[in-house]
């Protein structure tokens, strides 16, 4: 296939989207059909479509990943990472990047419309899991004729779905990268989630997810955002960054106003949020992670979820909370245990869970690495 | 890129071929050689994040962790050989990673300093000093060896535990020497070890 063939194929470029048949079969039983699915494509696949590399997104990202955001013209989520000449390097890998099932970023989700009632689907969407997210994912790499992935790279969800790649369609899947990620969702992670449901069911917007004839329930789900938000950093991080300082005020106020400066910051993080994203994909994406659990699905054994064939290369921050080195360790003791060739590293960073997103030269020094090898 | 001697050893009497898993394996110098002169397919374990990072970023498959904690998941029989170089010393229970080498290793290589080499023994002797010599050259504040071994203890270890000696060698300086008297001469010995049930 020459350059200039590929070149005019639709199905490759910035912001793409299709229309799958499927239909999808789901974990919770109901099928899905069609399946759309928004994605971006970077780079050129070569001739045998054996450079593919897939990255996976986290909870409330999006296919944007190396490119300006259409809309606001922010930088991709990841262009640090993924370009030409970087350690995901688009000189030599053809790059797909898919919005996850459940989202609101273009993929189906309780925002599309229902085609059984030309409605939004709202809480009639199926609840989806993280093996959903991946199964769709297998069906746009179908129709991008990429039958294996030369690397499945993800940071946090993005890192569950790369675990959950290997394990879904090992034969598939040539390496995979799994940065600040886990291989089940604690019971403390998924109580952080149920507050932020409750927060967003409780809002009298929410009208049991119908409401996008009316006003969004934004109230719950800026609150839900703030305690989230809260997860992704280190509490030294937040010490170096806020400490006790007031905001934009000499003293106390002796009132509930945002007196202090990380009060103040939680509520823009949760007010913008609500300006990008979707409340009911909200509730459909974090029951998604809760469900997860690889062993589970392997008879109660994490080994038993991989295979030899897949490389693996596993990076935890070592203020992360949320995912902390404890459960990658967990996954690098199965992958030894499996036999896999697995690589891990813990690195130093202050900013908690976030760091995966942030300036890392040892990452991108790792990451390269791998994929290169 | 040349090879330290004892590694140089090792990589010359590892099957090609085979699986090792090399314990403490710094960036990982011996893996690369297994694997570009013999087709190994080496995993490394290594506790400094840095070094490991150095390693991954080579194409190596490493992952951080402390041979005294995390050998304990590996399975059992999954490699042909272990590799313990220059890292006995170091380990808080040397015996119990040695049983761990032979637990998921066929067979076992394993380096280290010899602490009754004679430059050793002089230092204290004259000097009543603890040895600062080229292959330990920490002061004894700040080593990482923290259980010094000589060759004759690592026999007597050996004979002990039921462990066989397939093949030893010794160095003086970088060049090898004979078994007569290693332990005064040899700064520095590898041994090739299996369990006494194995031919």
């Amino acid at each position: 296939m020459s350059l200039a063939c590929l070149s005019d194929d639709q199905r490759f470029g910035l912001s793409r989207r299709v229309s799958l048949p499927g239909p999808l079969r789901l974990d919770g039983g109901a099928t899905l059909s069609p399946v759309e699915i928004a994605y971006e494509t970077y780079g050129t696949l070569d001739g045998q479509a054996g450079n593919a590399i897939l990255v996976c997104h986290a909870l409330t990202g999006d296919h944007h990943l190396a490119s300006p955001h259409p809309r606001t013209g922010k930088p991709g989520w990841w262009q640090r990472m993924v370009g030409p000449g970087k350690p995901i390097d688009t000189n030599r890998f053809f790059v797909v990047c898919a919005n996850v099932l459940g989202s609101c970023m273009g993929s189906s989700g309780p925002a599309s419309i229902n085609p059984a009632t030309g409605r939004a689907w709202g809480m009639a969407f199926p609840v989806i899991t993280i093996r959903d997210m991946v199964r769709a994912q297998a069906l746009l790499l179908d129709h991008l004729g990429i039958a294996r992935l030369a690397a499945v790279v993800g940071g946090s969800m993005g890192g569950m779905q790369a675990l959950s790649w290997a394990a879904t369609y090992p034969t598939r899947v040539a390496a995979a990268v799994v940065i600040a990620s886990t291989a089940r969702h604690t019971a403390q992670n998924i109580a952080f989630h149920e507050v932020g449901r409750q927060a967003v069911m409780a809002d009298p917007n929410w009208r049991g997810g119908d409401y996008y004839d009316g006003e969004a329930p934004a109230r719950g789900l800026a609150v839900a955002r703030m305690a989230a938000h809260i997860t992704y950093l280190s509490e030294a991080g937040l010490t170096e960054k806020f400490g006790r300082r007031l905001q934009a005020r000499e003293a106390k106020s002796f009132g509930f106003d945002a007196d202090f400066q990380v009060e103040s910051y939680l509520r823009h993080q949760g007010l913008t949020f609500t300006d990008r994203f979707d409340a009911n994909s909200y509730l459909y994406i974090t029951r998604a992670m809760d469900y997860y659990d690889l062993a589970e699905e392997h008879g109660g054994r994490l080994a038993s979820a991989f295979e030899p064939a897949t490389r693996f290369c596993l990076v935890s921050f070592d203020t992360d909370w949320l995912y902390p080195t404890a459960e990658s360790r967990a996954i690098v003791q199965a992958l030894n245990a499996a036999g896999a060739p697995a690589s891990f590293v813990e690195l130093s960073s202050p900013y908690g869970h976030d760091a995966f997103l942030l300036e890392s030269p040892e990452l991108d020094r790792i990451v390269a690495g791998f994929l290169g090898a | 890129m040349t090879l330290r001697p004892d590694l140089a050893i090792i990589a010359a009497h590892v099957a090609r071929g085979s699986r090792v898993l090399d314990v403490g394996c710094g960036t990982g110098d011996l893996m690369a050689a297994l694997r570009d002169r013999a087709g190994v397919d080496a995993r490394g374990l290594e506790i400094d994040a840095v070094k490991v990072a150095d390693a991954v970023a080579r194409g190596l498959s490493v992952i951080q962790g402390d041979a005294d904690v995390d050998l304990a998941g590996y399975p059992d029989a999954s490699f042909d050989y272990a590799i313990l170089s220059q890292t006995l010393q170091t380990a808080r229970a040397p015996h119990l990673v040695l049983d761990h080498l032979l637990r998921m290793g066929r067979r076992a290589f394993v380096s280290f300093p010899n602490f009754a080499h004679w430059r050793v023994r002089l230092s204290l002797l004259w000097g009543g000093r603890m040895p600062v010599t080229r292959l330990l050259p920490e002061e004894w504040y700040d080593t990482p060896n923290i259980h010094h071994v000589t060759i004759d203890d690592f026999r007597a270890f050996l004979r002990t535990r039921g462990i066989v000696v397939k093949r030893a060698w010794f160095l003086s300086g970088d060049k090898e020497i004979g078994g007569a008297a290693a332990n005064l001469l040899a700064e520095h010995a590898v041994f090739l070890l299996a369990r006494n049930h194995q031919g």
